[in-house]
């Protein structure tokens, strides 16, 4: 980094939440003209340390320097004059306001909405960017949002750009027309900093890599002179295997028949279109498709959380029994061993309750259970601590709030659950959404151990790479009708690209559900 | 034939308390304040004009040599600063120390009566009447004054400017309130910071000033309804628990306008109608029917509600955040 100006400086930073310390004693760089990943797992730190240069946490000790002054950022309005923008991933926009109306959000001076929006579609041009300033934030896809976001921090003048997990939610076509946005502003000098978890995302975009370790700070890299595996096992602090196992299935029998569904959407929408297809036992049925295609109303359907209108889910038993799932209540779908863990975009949102503790949530599964009019608590207490010891949960204690975890950890509480009720049939979707790449691993491992035991498995992933090393079969959905479904083994990363998009929309780009 | 004519002044001068208590609860709501202290605040901002007024009449010799001014101003800024010292303490409660917004508020609905009763309680006894009620008809006559040729202009001077100074303030307010929240910069930013706290800190909003500010602007605002209802609405007469449920209604009358100030002025009206549409409908000596038709405000509320909820349009719920502290380092 020979003629490379430092923009930011960090120096010894630590931060505790209670007895947590999110940050421990971490100094690093960031230089101008730079795109610098930062990597770490889970809980690593990452988000509370980039938040701290944006002003939303204080650092306990410690200092910062920006462009070689030190500074003390004490809210978000400080870093803004500072030149720092960051985007969230949580996005930070008030639904109801427009795009404009957002992007103008805090800023000083009269309200002229007309000169802002003049400025947004000069933005918008310079920087190739597609944005209705009049329109409404709940009108938007994700993308779209995330569009906004970037057009709001470049309004402010940011020439400090801070990305935390920017493509989580984003589709393959989408996340490349961000990183070549990204590349742009690295280009006219801008520093730029992303948080994530994807590792070819990371070989793709970064000049630079900064690992941090349990809030400490673990080393950097020059991403040309790395990989992978070095990165992870600098992230991990021990050498960690790299591959998805795909065991054969095992005695494959159908478990699962889904015959003619259709759904609708409160809207009138037609989200599912005469979907057919059959699970079976001991075999991971991987479903693909541009986000918003139907997935979510697929697993619910079955779930019976969502009415249908036509169709039919037959539940097959091992002794060939057959008992229609459609029309039961989602209660006794379960009884019967389907389990449905759904990761939604913001990951709390279904499955857990935020403020209650392990135990409790773990409890949500088991409360009926028993004849005693008490809750049998033990149990519940047991499985909480199994899954904080395989998944290597990392939590204070068993009683702390589920929401005061880090978002990956929150994540495989959910899923470490679902997979403990010894499920016959586990829909999963998106479960390894923003986990750190390691925990991920685990996750397919335990996916994996499922369908040995002859689970019959549904996993919903937004990675084609990682649907591609783990299904077995793949079947692709296409603005809710099924594109095809094609063996895991022989397909092609571009073949199934084309079947996400052949059918229905032409240009693949749908509204978010 | 329904009396118009006599039927609208007397539902505007029972709706001005209500669109006063709405206007301010409305600043207060768009801010994430869901203040149910605003019953109280009401009556403290009643009772605190009434105590101005009290001692200002206490230390005139003689009744005819008191002043105009005075006698508005006086009753005015303990008014104000009655219901600002209600707004803080509920600000201080619940932005400050982050108290659940339910509970402070309706304690401080409570807290507000009870001051209320015992300070009036205290001031009828002071002027040792025979009847349980204070009259300060002095002040009051320069609340109630009304344009001089409003009675030469018929019915159009019955309808529109036989009011005191109050009623005008309390539309000119409910608009500005309007406009402030729909077209400026403050009104943009204390949008956002109802809707999302966290959204609002990122962008630089200073969140804590804002609901300070915005509540205890709220509560003057609705303490004014208080000193409308004790000065003009019953020409000065303050006897305990007279203002009744006002401010609860005053709240549902926010639900009905959507947050919409400026929907307030001709609302606010309509409940006061509704208010008292018992007296004007012919029910015999039938009571029970005339306690039916007092509920009707509360039942148009109720059919609003379900209407907006059923056309889920997303401007037309509450603010996102009503009712949830906001502490920046929260994870």
């Amino acid at each position: 980094m020979e003629n490379k100006t430092v923009a930011v400086s960090l120096k010894n930073i630590t931060k505790r939440f209670g007895s947590v310390v999110a940050s421990d004693n971490v100094s690093m760089d960031i230089y101008r003209g730079e795109i610098l990943a930062i990597l770490g797992e889970n809980g690593s730190g990452k988000t509370t340390l980039m938040n701290m240069i944006s002003g939303i946490y204080f650092p306990d000790e410690g200092t910062i320097e920006v462009n070689g002054k030190e500074t003390v950022i004490r809210s978000p309005r400080d870093a803004i004059n500072l030149g720092i923008g960051m985007i969230h991933q949580h996005f930070k926009l008030v639904d109801v306001l427009t795009a404009a109306e957002n992007i103008v959000l805090g800023l000083e001076g009269r309200l002229n909405l007309k000169e802002a929006s003049r400025k947004i579609r000069e933005i918008c041009d310079a920087y190739g960017f597609d944005v209705d300033p009049s329109q409404k934030i709940y009108d938007m896809s994700v993308s779209q949002k995330q569009t906004v976001e970037i057009v709001k921090v470049l309004y402010r003048g940011a020439d400090i750009l801070i990305l935390d997990e920017p493509t989580a939610v984003l589709t393959p076509q989408e996340t490349e027309k961000l990183f070549a946005v990204l590349r742009n502003m690295r280009e006219s000098g801008k520093a730029i900093v992303i948080i994530t978890h994807k590792m070819h995302e990371v070989e793709e975009l970064s000049d630079r890599v900064v690992i941090l370790r349990r809030g400490k700070y673990a080393g950097q890299k020059a991403t040309k002179d790395t990989d992978a595996q070095e990165m992870t096992n600098m992230m991990v602090g021990r050498s960690v295997e790299l591959n998805i196992k795909r065991p054969e299935p095992v005695a494959p029998k159908p478990r699962l028949e889904v015959k003619d569904l259709t759904v609708r959407s409160e809207e009138g929408i037609v989200k599912l279109d005469h979907v057919s297809f059959t699970a079976n036992s001991g075999e991971i049925l991987g479903v693909a498709g541009i986000s918003g295609s139907g997935q979510k109303e697929l697993l619910e359907a079955i779930a019976g959380l969502q009415p249908v209108e036509t169709g039919s889910v037959t539940y097959i038993e091992d002794d060939g029994r057959r008992e229609e799932l459609i029309g039961k209540d989602p209660l006794e779908i379960a009884n019967m061993g389907v389990a449905l863990s759904f990761v939604p975009e913001d990951r709390l949102g279904m499955g857990l309750v935020g403020s209650m503790d392990l135990n409790d949530n773990m409890m949500l599964r088991s409360f009926r259970e028993g004849h005693s009019p008490f809750t049998d608590r033990k149990t519940p207490h047991h499985v909480a601590e199994s899954v904080v010891e395989e998944l290597q949960v990392r939590t204070p204690s068993l009683e702390t709030p589920v929401s005061r975890l880090s978002g990956g950890n929150v994540q495989k509480v959910l899923v470490g659950r679902e997979i403990t009720s010894a499920p016959s049939v586990l829909l999963t979707a998106y479960a390894v959404r923003g986990l750190d790449i390691n925990s991920s691993y685990t996750i397919y491992d335990l996916i994996n151990r499922q369908k040995q035991a002859g689970v019959a498995v549904i996993y919903v992933g937004e990675d084609l790479d990682v649907l591609l090393e783990l299904a077995d079969r793949i079947l692709v959905l296409c603005g809710g009708k099924v594109s095809g479904i094609i063996p895991g083994r022989s397909a092609l990363k571009q073949e199934v690209g084309l079947m996400m998009t052949r059918m229905g929309g032409s240009n693949g780009e749908q509204k978010d559900a | 034939m329904f009396d118009f004519i006599s039927f609208i002044p007397r539902a505007v001068v029972q709706g001005i308390p209500l669109l006063f208590g709405s206007t301010g609860e409305t600043l207060g709501e768009k801010a994430g304040n869901l203040n149910l202290g605003i019953p109280g605040v009401m009556y403290v901002g009643g009772i605190c004009g009434v105590i101005g007024s009290f001692l200002y009449e206490q230390s005139l010799p003689d009744k005819a040599m008191a002043n105009g001014a005075l006698a508005i101003l006086i009753p005015l800024v303990c008014c104000l600063l009655g219901s600002l010292l209600m707004g803080l303490l509920y600000c201080f409660l619940t932005v400050t120390l982050r108290a659940n917004q339910n509970v402070t508020g309706l304690a401080l609905t409570t807290f507000g009566v009870g001051v209320g009763n015992f300070f009036g309680g205290s001031l009828i006894k002071l002027s040792g009447g025979a009847v349980p009620s204070i009259a300060l008809s002095t002040t009051s006559s320069f609340f109630h004054a009304s344009l001089p040729f409003a009675g030469k202009l018929g019915w159009f001077g019955k309808i529109f400017l036989s009011y005191g100074f109050l009623a005008y303030v309390a539309i000119a307010v409910s608009l500005l309130a309007a406009w402030i929240l729909r077209r400026t910069r403050v009104g943009l930013h204390l949008r956002a910071v109802g809707e999302s706290p966290t959204t609002a800190d990122a962008a630089g909003i200073n969140v804590n000033r804002y609901k300070y500010v915005a509540t205890c602007t709220g509560c003057m605002i609705a303490g004014l309804g208080g000193l409308y209802y004790v000065m003009d609405y019953a020409s000065g007469v303050w006897s305990n628990n007279a203002f009744g449920d006002r401010g609860w209604l005053a709240i549902a009358l926010v639900i009905f306008t959507i947050w919409r100030p400026d929907t307030g002025v001709l609302s606010s009206i309509l409940f006061g109608g509704l208010y008292i549409l018992h007296m004007y409908i012919p029910s015999g000596m039938n009571l029970a029917i005339k306690e039916l038709y007092k509920m009707l405000p509360y039942v148009v509320t109720v059919v609003v509600l379900v209407l907006t909820s059923m056309r889920r349009k997303r401007e037309d719920q509450p603010p996102a955040s009503l009712g949830v502290p906001y502490f920046r380092e929260e994870r």
